[in-house]
């Protein structure tokens, strides 16, 4: 049941770098099924975690197949997310920035996510009941 | 009095910024303050017993901060009790924090 109330979150981490990613993925999931609202501002290098073109792949040392590796993405965790969101009819606003979008030809990204800039998460941040920033190491 | 949600995700073995972190938990702590220190990622190592740094966390409990320590973090490095005093949580408690009225989160 929705609760009524909102969590804006920042994030600058890029995709496969740092155990930031996976954590703010975390807090969104459990916020999302407390039936809170979540708003998302990417930043940086985590614009790149929703990008649309995310492959799993094998490992040729091991010799295992895509299908053994079970290689997650971040693109179909966010899916997953926005999912969660629509399952517990509450919102999940996810706005990559686009200049950060631009600069790393970013653009091409799965469905749910928009772009926006700076400006959205202050709106966000005001309008919310609390905000958390995950900023790079 | 103010309430703080201090995160941190940092180990004191690879940033020696993390204990910079503690003594600013102790610093608003002793002003009067209502502080949480919520341990994350790899901030879980100092709890393992034995490690170098358990008295970093010793430190705050005896302060009378409430340490938390994420339950996810903890079972990913084989940590399975840690430090007397701590309390392990899931990150829905965490959201339950960051959306008490007045909390201020602040992310090492």
């Amino acid at each position: 049941m929705a609760s009524g109330k909102t969590l804006t979150i920042g994030i600058m981490d890029a995709p496969y770098e740092s155990a930031n990613s996976t954590t703010a993925l975390r807090v969104i999931d459990a916020a999302l099924k407390k039936g809170h609202n979540v708003n998302v501002f990417t930043y940086e290098g985590a614009v790149n975690l929703t990008m649309k073109g995310q492959q799993p792949h094998p490992n040729p040392v091991k010799g295992t197949s895509v299908e053994q590796e079970q290689h997650p993405t971040t693109k179909d965790w966010v899916a997953s997310l926005f999912n969660l969101a629509s399952a517990r009819g509450v919102k999940l606003d996810w706005v990559n920035c686009g200049l950060c979008v631009d600069e790393r030809g970013a653009g091409d990204w799965i469905d749910g996510p928009r772009r926006g800039g700076p400006k959205d998460f202050l709106d966000a941040s005001v309008a919310s009941d609390a905000t958390l920033v995950i900023p790079t190491k | 009095m103010a309430k703080y949600l201090l995160i941190e995700s940092r180990d004191p073995f690879d940033s020696s910024d993390s204990e910079y972190f503690c003594e600013l938990v102790e610093g608003i702590s002793n002003r009067g303050n209502e502080v949480i220190l919520f341990l994350v990622q790899n901030a879980v190592f100092p709890l393992r017993s034995g490690s170098k740094h358990n008295d970093l966390i010793d430190k705050l409990l005896k302060n009378k901060v409430k340490v938390l320590a994420d339950n996810f973090s903890l079972k990913e490095r084989a940590i399975k009790r840690p430090l007397d005093g701590v309390e392990v949580v899931d990150m829905g408690r965490i959201v339950d924090l960051l959306l008490e009225p007045g909390t201020k989160a602040i992310w090492h």
